[in-house]
């Protein structure tokens, strides 16, 4: 990892983005306390993370991207012994397990062992013992990985239930970092690449995509006419092989949207527009544009 | 101190929910048994009379540390390996825990573990008493020569067992070198006599005997407790060695 830095504001859900190998798990396990970073510092709550391990930890719940439970205690006495590594005893022990459960519903399995369940369930005892002790930032490695389609969703909506916790959460699915995340961190091959919200990211691809427009009306003059509109950085025509009226890929140069120009002249020369639509809009292009 | 007591409570669980800390106990309580027994048969029938320290329990204090020494392999072999092969140390690392007290909770269930077996061993002398009363005050430094030896050999057991995630692995090399210190001076006359001041030295054998015959001294309790703390420090940097290596 090179030169990645971010703050995680108090009750934002951010999702570490990147492909596999970019670095968000070994971040994490810094984040975490079990790695310590050659240089840099890491703060949780104000608390450096290498100087003051424990109390760093007292404020944090962690799922690892693998959930691994010692398979011979029930999930009941697993998450009563998680709920006492992190100082709880007694009765509140007890209020606080149940309450676990509970949210994560686990309440029907409680009483089986944890290498008998599937592994949504594991996954779910996993976000169980991340959430014992109400910490203040959950660390969430892959939360859905491994996961089928319906497992994934109840995942999802578990941690969308967390509403209020700040939650830094990697994924290398775009759509569940659209569908969770208040923020996005991209990164690739250890370094950053971007930070931004979801939406201002799908902005930025409108901007950087083209807009792809077919005019009936003379080749020539319609060529010359679209590269002189305010906001068009570059005309291309493109051949779809159909024998239909003239296409052109139009590039912006982002400073405001071209289409209204576009239509406008179209119509006050007579043409006819037959199509115009926005070149790249999903995420993923922008992704492997940042990442590619 | 509630987390070191959740992973007590909970390395006790784990030992008595597999089968093998039972065939552990089964064997050790059978051998021990047998050694009683035909001990016992040996002083009545050779030393009848004599003192029955030297001559009865010394030699069966030497023979429950002999099975002692092949069952603490079998106890401590789990420990961390079964940890890290199961991928379970990566979260137990990252709960508001020291390093120091999971080897403290995890070297203390075992001995828990030990001192039931051995503290079962307390049915032969209160057995031969109800048949013969004697005094047995000096059998409790046997006893505590018998832990202090279990909390060397299990500190060694459980360093090992951090190195690596083979539990046969680690079994194996717990028990190896703890039967060659046993080995080292058993003979005395197949040793040079220019090593065998430090043979005697290191032997296990030598620094339990005093034990045995119900001495308790300085030098040997040091030993033990020695090799207790120097196995226990080496434990606690091979933990700590996960944040610079990068490795589970």
């Amino acid at each position: 990892m090179d030169d990645v830095s971010f703050n995680v504001e108090r009750g934002a859900v951010v999702g570490l983005l990147g492909p596999n190998g970019s670095g968000k798990s070994t971040l994490m396990r810094c984040l975490i306390g079990f790695f310590s970073p050659t240089a840099g510092r890491i703060r949780v709550n104000g608390v450096d993370v290498a100087e003051r391990p424990i109390a760093a930890r007292r404020q944090l719940g962690y799922l690892p991207e693998h959930v691994m439970l010692y398979p011979e205690l029930t999930v009941r006495r697993y998450l009563g012994f998680v709920a006492g590594m992190k100082g709880l005893r007694g009765a509140k022990r007890r209020a606080a397990v149940s309450t676990a459960l509970e949210q994560c519903g686990l309440a029907d399995v409680a009483a089986r062992h944890t290498g008998k369940l599937s592994k949504g369930y594991r996954q779910r005892v996993g976000l169980a013992q991340a959430l014992l002790g109400d910490p203040d930032l959950l660390v969430l490695d892959e939360p859905t990985v491994g996961l089928d389609p319906v497992q994934t969703v109840e995942l999802r909506s578990l941690v969308r239930g967390l509403a209020g916790r700040t939650v830094l959460l990697s994924t290398h699915i775009l759509s569940e970092a659209a569908a969770l995340c208040s923020q996005v961190v991209i990164l690739k091959q250890g370094r950053l690449v971007a930070v931004d919200s979801p939406d201002e990211l799908a902005r930025r691809v409108e901007r950087v995509g083209g807009v792809v427009v077919t005019i009936d009306g003379p080749v020539e003059a319609v060529h010359a006419l679209l590269a002189s509109l305010p906001g068009v950085a570059d005309v291309e025509r493109v051949e779809d092989g159909r024998g239909r009226a003239p296409t052109f890929r139009i590039g912006s140069n982002g400073a405001e949207p071209v289409q209204r120009a576009i239509a406008a002249a179209v119509v006050d020369r007579g043409w006819t527009l037959l199509e115009m639509r926005q070149e790249v809009s999903t995420l993923e292009e922008l992704f492997m544009r940042l990442v590619g | 101190m509630s987390a070191f007591r959740a992973l007590l409570a909970k390395e006790l669980h784990v030992y008595f929910a597999a089968p093998l800390v039972y065939l552990v106990a089964a064997a050790f309580l059978a051998y021990t048994g047998y050694y009683f027994h035909s001990d016992l048969v040996y002083f009545v029938t050779f030393g009848f009379g004599l003192n029955i320290m030297e001559n009865f329990w010394q030699i069966v204090f030497m023979d429950i540390r002999l099975v002692l020494i092949f069952s603490i392999p079998l106890l401590t072999m789990r420990l961390l390996a079964e940890e890290r092969r199961l991928g379970t140390l990566e979260l137990l690392v990252t709960y508001p825990v020291s390093d120091r007290a999971i080897v403290a909770a995890k070297l203390g269930a075992c001995l828990i573990v030990v001192a039931l077996l051995v503290g079962a061993t307390a049915l032969y002398p209160m057995w031969v008493y109800r048949v013969q009363p004697f005094d047995t005050t000096p059998l409790l430094a046997g006893y505590l020569g018998l832990m202090l030896l279990a909390a060397a050999c299990a500190s060694y057991g459980l360093f090992i067992s951090a190195l690596t995630d083979s539990q046969v692995l680690a079994g194996f090399l717990t028990a190896m070198p703890l039967l060659l210190l046993w080995l080292l001076s058993w003979n005395e006359a197949a040793n040079a006599e220019a090593t065998l001041p430090l043979l005697r030295a290191l032997s296990l054998f030598n620094h339990f005997q005093p034990f045995a015959v119900g001495v308790v001294e300085a030098r040997d309790v040091f030993y033990f407790l020695m090799l207790a703390g120097g196995f226990t420090w080496a434990t606690l940097r091979v933990l700590e060695a996960r944040q610079w290596r990068g490795r589970r």
